[in-house]
């Protein structure tokens, strides 16, 4: 049983990885720059719009690769992505998370990088938005979907 | 090469880069990209009294908080190892209108004139990091996804309930940065 635990832990480190490569990504880019996403929803830069319309093309691609030619995970498990189902939540939703991402100027991943790079007021932000999340789980049943 | 690579990288080696993660993350473990999933899971994982829709195994979804660890990682390694010291490059325009809300110092990443701990006892500051940070939280849980899950992932996957969550959020932003935001920092 300990055995099956560290080798979760330790099958675990490979996405701790893949999320350093993205954080060194996000910060050099300036993805995780306010002023960034100022510019982005003032339509004063193509810089945020290069990025993210690059990274859906490259993602259309891979994806499309991946059911095309089957590929396998690295452990032979078949891959399968979940659709998504449309709700009112994604209207109402979304609006609340654009109103959000131009004050704080960053999205959750952003988060996790500010902090990183020791801007540690941030870390109230990431509290809020557990808090947030906390008051939908709350809330759902009473918000329209 | 390290000089290059501590300059801005530009949208067309970033945009890539990220969009890269999609595939390496399913072929790593049929994972799908996603962040804002993680707050659900520390929600999950930390509440004493758990809402039912807080009531899952959160351990089978664990690799995620090691993914959002590396991102915190990847921040603390970009500033100790790849910093750039030079002040960020925007748009004269932005910078004019900044500047009439006292917002001049561009030497940093994000405005620590705004950013910081004192000003969170000013409404400006508490608006911007704690009011903000609350509905990014709601928002990402009520739209079940936010910029990786559905803007990267769900547009990747050609799903159409992620391209109309995608625009509410450029929609949300675009109203809150020219309409509203502009009254908020002049607090």
């Amino acid at each position: 049983m300990s055995k099956n635990r560290e080798l979760t832990w330790i099958g675990n480190l490979k996405y701790v990885i893949v999320g350093i490569f993205f954080g060194i990504v996000f910060v050099k880019a300036e993805i995780i720059s306010w002023y960034r996403i100022q510019e982005m929803f003032r339509f004063q830069a193509f810089h945020m719009y290069g990025v993210i319309g690059s990274a859906v093309l490259v993602g259309i691609i891979s994806v499309w690769l991946i059911k095309r030619l089957n590929i396998k995970t690295i452990g032979g498990e078949p891959i399968s992505i979940a659709p998504k189902s449309f709700n009112k939540g994604q209207v109402y939703g979304g609006l609340c998370f654009g109103f959000g991402w131009a004050l704080t100027g960053a999205c959750p991943g952003p988060l996790y990088a500010l902090i990183g790079t020791g801007a540690s007021v941030i870390l109230i932000t990431l509290i809020s938005a557990v808090l947030g999340t906390m008051a939908y789980g709350v809330l759902r049943d009473k918000l329209p979907h | 090469m390290l000089e290059l690579i501590k300059q801005p990288w530009p949208w067309y080696v970033a945009g890539p880069l990220i969009g890269l993660t999609v595939p390496i993350l399913l072929i790593l473990g049929n994972k799908p990209f996603g962040i804002s999933s993680s707050l659900k899971h520390i929600c999950a994982s930390c509440l004493p009294v758990r809402p039912s829709y807080f009531q899952y195994n959160w351990k089978e979804e664990i690799w995620n908080l090691f993914f959002v660890f590396g991102i915190f990682l990847g921040g603390l390694i970009s500033v100790t190892l790849l910093n750039n010291p030079n002040p960020i490059d925007l748009n004269p325009a932005l910078v004019t209108e900044l500047a009439k809300y006292n917002i001049t110092d561009f030497s940093s990443i994000i405005p620590t004139q705004i950013f910081n701990w004192h000003s969170l006892l000013s409404l400006k500051g508490f608006i911007l990091i704690v009011v903000g940070g609350f509905l990014v939280g709601f928002g990402t849980r009520y739209a079940e996804g936010c910029t990786s899950g559905h803007t990267i992932m769900g547009l990747s996957n050609l799903q159409w309930p992620s391209l109309v969550a995608s625009i509410c959020f450029m929609v949300g932003g675009i109203i809150m940065a020219n309409f509203i935001l502009p009254f908020i920092i002049s607090l």
